[in-house]
Order: C-alpha cells, then sequence, then structure tokens
C-alpha cells in the first residue's frame, strides 16, 4: 500500500522507467534539478533510446554528454562496485520542461560505451571531448578523434591522476612535426 | 585566407578557412572543401583556444573560480558569472535576497544587451556594413562604461558572488541605465532602416545557412539559433530562475530557421532585454545584497577590522579550504545566456573545492551544426552563416 503511494507520486518518468527498465535501474533519486538515475552499462542505450522515442515522455534533447572520475571520491565508488568512470547524460523534454540525468557507471579495466550519435547527432563533439579528456571510448562512433586537445597528445587531461600544469607539454611540443 | 589545391583529382579544391581570418572573430578553423564555389564538406577544427577551465576548476575554490567564468564568453561575463554562483547556491540550497536577484537580471539583461550589440556590429561588418558596426559598437560603448562603473572593470567583471554580489549598485545608475533606455530604440530602429530591408542584407542571409526545428534539436541548438526555427523556448521561461517569474516579456521567434531569422530574433531579444531593464529598474527592492551568513558571504569591512568575530568571519572565507562548502552532492544548473542555454554540472565532495565543474556551453553545440548549415551552400555564405551563429572562441574551447 505504501510503496504504491511512492510510485504514484513520483514523476512520470520514474515510473515509466520502473515498469519496462526496473533491472537496469541500479539507483534512481529525485533532486532538486530533476530526476536522476543510474544505469548499467549494457542497458544504456536501450534506456536513452526509450527516453528520446517514448511519445509521452519526449527526452528529444541532450543536454550535455560528459564524465566524472570517480576515483578520489570513496562514497561514490562503493556504491557501483568500484566503478572509476561515470558517464553522464543530461537530458531535457521539451513538451514537460523537465530535466533528467543518467548516469553509467563504467570501469577502467572495460572503458567502452556505445555511442549515441546515432540517436542525436549532436553527441558527436560532445562523446569526442569525453573520450579527450578521460579516454573513454564510445563505440560506433563515427569519428572518434580527440577535440580540444593535439591529436598527437599523450594522456587524458580531465583524469584526477593528471597533474594540473600538464606532463611537460610546453617543453615537448614539438612546432616542426606537429601535424595539426 | 591561406588556400591550398588539390590537384590531384583537378575538380575538388581544399580551402583552409582559419584559425587566424578576420570573420572567425577568435581562433576557429574550418577546412572545406569544395567544387568550384559549392562546398562539399565543412570539417570545423577547435581546441585552439583550449584553456583548461574545467580542470582549473577542480583546484580553485567556489569564489575564484567565478574568475574563470568571465573569460568563456567574454562578450558577457556578467551572464556567465550569474549563471555560475546561481548552480553553487542551488547546490548549496540558499536563496539570495530580492534586491541581488534583481541586480543580477539588470546586469544579465545589459549585458545580453552588450552581447547581441557586438554580435550585430561584427556580423554586419563582415558582410561588408561598416556603418552598422559603427552605430552598434557606440550603443555598446555606454553599456560598458556602466559596467566598469559598476564593477569595476569592463571585460573581466567578476561581479558576482557565491550568496550575492560584489557590491551594490553605484548612485548614478539608475539614471544612467533610463538614459540608455530611452535611447537605445532609436539606435535600434537605425540598424532596422539599415538592414532589416535592405536588398544586399537579404540576399546575403535570407535562405543562408538553414536549420529546421527538428535538425536544431538534434543538434543541441539552444538560444537565438534554436528560436529562429520557430521553436518557443528560453529558459527565462521554461524554467525561470532568479526572479525572472516577475519579468513580464516575449520569446521572440523565427520560421525559417536561416541567417535572417537569426538576425530577426536577436534585434527584437534587444527590445525585450529592454522592456526586462524597465521592469527590474522600476521595481527594483531596497535591502541587502548579499545572504546574511557569515559562512557565505563576507562580513562588511567595518566588522572585519572593528569586532573579532567579524575578523574570524572574514579569515574563513578567505582562507584556502575554509570557505563555501557545498554538501556532498551533485547540480545542473542552466541559465539563459545570449548565446542559449549555459549550463553547469558541479559535483561535490564536501570540501571548498569542486569535485568535477562541467561546463556546458552553448557555442561549443551551436557551432556543431555548421557543417550541416554550410554543406550544399555556397562558400561566400561562410562567413554569413558563422557570423550568425555568434560563436565564441573561449567558451568554445573553454
Amino acid at each position: 500500500m505504501n510503496e504504491e503511494q511512492s510510485v504514484a507520486e513520483s514523476p512520470l518518468v520514474l515510473q515509466k522507467l520502473q515498469e519496462n527498465y526496473a533491472d537496469a535501474l541500479l539507483a534512481h533519486e529525485e533532486t532538486r534539478d530533476g530526476v536522476a538515475v543510474v544505469v548499467g552499462k549494457d542497458d544504456a542505450y536501450a534506456l536513452l533510446e526509450y527516453l528520446k522515442t517514448e511519445a509521452e515522455l519526449g527526452y528529444t534533447y541532450l543536454v550535455d554528454v560528459t564524465a566524472v572520475d570517480n576515483s578520489q571520491l570513496e562514497s561514490e565508488l562503493v556504491k557501483y562496485d568500484y566503478a572509476r568512470f561515470m558517464v553522464v547524460y543530461h537530458l531535457y523534454s521539451y513538451q514537460g520542461c523537465c530535466r533528467l540525468r543518467v548516469k553509467v557507471p563504467v570501469h577502467e579495466r572495460d572503458l567502452r560505451v556505445r555511442s549515441v550519435t546515432s540517436l542525436w547527432r549532436g553527441a558527436n563533439w560532445l562523446e569526442r571531448e569525453t573520450y579527450d579528456m578521460f579516454g573513454i571510448a564510445f563505440e560506433g562512433h563515427p569519428d572518434l578523434r580527440r577535440i580540444l586537445m593535439p591529436d598527437d597528445f599523450d594522456g587524458h587531461p580531465l583524469r584526477k591522476d593528471y597533474p594540473l600544469r600538464g606532463r611537460g607539454e610546453r617543453e615537448s611540443f614539438n612546432f616542426e612535426t606537429q601535424n595539426v | 585566407m591561406h588556400a591550398e589545391l588539390e590537384r590531384a583529382t583537378g575538380e575538388k579544391m581544399v580551402l583552409n578557412f582559419g584559425p587566424q581570418h578576420p570573420a572567425t572573430h577568435g581562433t576557429l578553423r574550418i577546412v572545406l572543401e569544395l567544387d568550384g564555389e559549392s562546398i562539399l564538406k565543412a570539417t570545423p577544427h577547435l581546441g585552439y583556444l583550449h584553456t583548461g577551465f574545467e580542470k582549473l576548476g577542480e583546484h580553485l575554490d567556489y569564489n575564484q573560480f567565478i574568475v574563470v567564468t568571465d573569460r568563456m564568453n567574454y562578450l558577457s561575463p556578467l551572464s556567465n558569472n550569474f549563471g555560475y554562483v546561481l548552480a553553487v547556491e542551488q547546490l548549496l540550497g540558499i536563496e539570495v535576497p530580492k534586491r541581488c536577484q534583481y541586480i543580477r537580471i539588470l546586469m544579465a539583461e545589459l549585458s545580453r544587451l552588450a552581447d547581441h550589440l557586438l554580435w550585430l556590429g561584427t556580423a554586419a561588418l563582415d558582410l561588408g556594413a561598416f556603418s552598422v558596426f559603427l552605430y552598434s559598437f557606440r550603443e555598446r560603448e555606454k553599456l560598458y562604461s556602466i559596467f566598469e562603473k559598476t564593477t569595476g572593470a569592463r571585460l573581466t567583471t567578476s561581479y558576482t558572488r557565491v550568496g550575492g554580489v560584489l557590491r551594490d549598485l553605484y548612485a548614478g545608475f539608475d539614471e544612467d541605465v533610463r538614459q540608455f533606455i530611452t535611447n537605445f530604440p532609436k539606435a535600434l530602429r537605425e540598424t532596422h532602416t539599415l538592414l532589416t530591408r535592405n536588398r544586399i542584407w537579404m540576399d546575403r542571409t535570407k535562405g543562408v545557412g538553414p536549420i529546421a526545428s527538428e535538425d536544431a534539436i538534434n543538434y543541441g541548438l539552444t538560444g537565438p539559433c534554436l528560436r529562429a526555427t520557430g521553436i518557443t523556448h528560453d529558459i527565462r521561461k521554461a524554467e525561470p530562475y532568479s526572479s525572472y517569474d516577475e519579468m513580464t516579456f516575449e520569446v521572440p521567434v523565427g520560421s525559417n530557421g536561416d541567417a535572417y531569422d537569426r538576425y530577426l530574433v536577436r534585434m527584437e531579444e534587444m527590445v525585450q532585454s529592454c522592456h526586462i531593464v524597465q521592469q527590474a529598474l522600476d521595481n527594483l527592492p531596497d535591502g541587502p545584497v548579499n545572504v546574511e551568513d557569515n559562512k557565505i558571504s563576507l562580513p562588511k569591512k567595518s566588522d572585519a577590522y572593528g569586532h573579532i568575530e567579524g575578523l574570524i568571519h572574514h579569515f574563513k572565507i578567505i582562507m584556502d579550504g575554509h570557505g563555501v562548502q557545498p554538501p556532498v552532492g551533485e547540480h545542473y544548473c542552466a541559465t539563459e545566456s545570449p548565446n542559449g542555454e549555459l549550463g553547469f554540472y558541479i559535483v561535490s565532495d564536501g570540501s571548498g573545492t569542486g569535485y568535477r565543474i562541467r561546463i556546458r556551453p552553448p557555442s561549443f553545440l551551436n557551432f556543431q551544426a555548421l557543417p550541416h548549415m554550410l554543406e550544399g551552400g555556397m562558400v561566400s555564405d561562410t562567413v554569413a552563416v558563422l557570423g550568425s551563429l555568434n560563436v565564441i572562441a573561449g567558451e568554445l574551447d573553454r
């Protein structure tokens, strides 16, 4: 009885996801900026596709794709089996005027996530940036190159083990052979 | 412009546009593959102005990062300041006093005017309309004088603080701004007479670089570029933040999603911004401009020098690791910046420094749609389309 009541009060998107993707959802919460859900890597693409195409939800606008390196955030690490990275998708529904955050834990031993470029063309550069900054490979991406850093750059700057002042890029940057 | 001929095929020519072309307004580079004068393929290359803002965010405390936000969209630093502190405040769960909200809206709308004016001047200049550039820069100069008097700087304003603003408005602010918004519509009319029905301007922009509304959503376009396609979406209306719910204004939309509509939308947005400024001035409440919480905003100078509590609070906020400390958690906050949705996604580990600060820049996603708008068009349209998008390299590359 109590459980039913709480389900009825939760936002439509959570109800829908709990109906259709109950097994895929690792966690969910209602936050001040909307709804946040955590899904397993294998179910992420199907869930995002569902969110985009389901007429009642209409999350047609992919706001952002990014990642967080949780290696120094113990509280997050323990929750998701010590997965180092969290790929974060922000979605927006024009019809419901509501936001949704979808988070996908990614282990360092298998840094591959299926690309959503086939759903949103806007994901192209966002995924490239995430690849560039964190080294997460998006499978099925049409053009997975670095975007902000030079092509021959070594390392992924937004990882927590990358030092703020770099690893001697200025000293070792070769202007003559640099192929931009 | 440096051009190189690809002689192997004899037909296709590769043209390198930028990164130091005057019409790129910064360091943008596009490699165009041409067949005669029509564009087969456009490939943007970016990163020339990459400064590592997000990495810096993990090493600066919450108030120090405001300085970095000035340098993102350097045409409207006040909007960036506003968007960022709003995200931190929502993470903290605090709300600033009404007067502060109104001051922030005033400054954000004035900076929208300044941003659109610079866009108007340079976009017209790129297409050869030199007088428009002079008119719009004349008006923009007046705004920059107001910014300088209010914040102490023309460009690196750093006006907001977590929990408030740097200082209250100066004594003659009301008069200066009222004078500006009284004279500004006349300047805007002058521009309309120069451009809106101008045969050359219409030929160069009408039907140039069009994008359909479904494609615009699919690419994640926001701001004037999205509204030009006919979608009535403005974050100030859809998710009113600060005190925007108390303001009456219209959201102008276009219909064709071409460069001309983007021009018209921006022109009308300037009129609407003037309305908002007028309302905010008329209803500007009295009261403090900072939250009265000594753990968040600095105490008055007289307290810091005259009382031990004031001194301790001042010391605690300024000292590394003692300042503003939001609870563990994460938050995404979007504001309607002049170019579109400017979002900050902040992950906090409970310390005085953000664990991860992600900036969702409008220019990055707007620029991504450029090949879609260019391909199939003429090479001379590149400048017109690029100008109409108002891509700011500082925000694009961060």
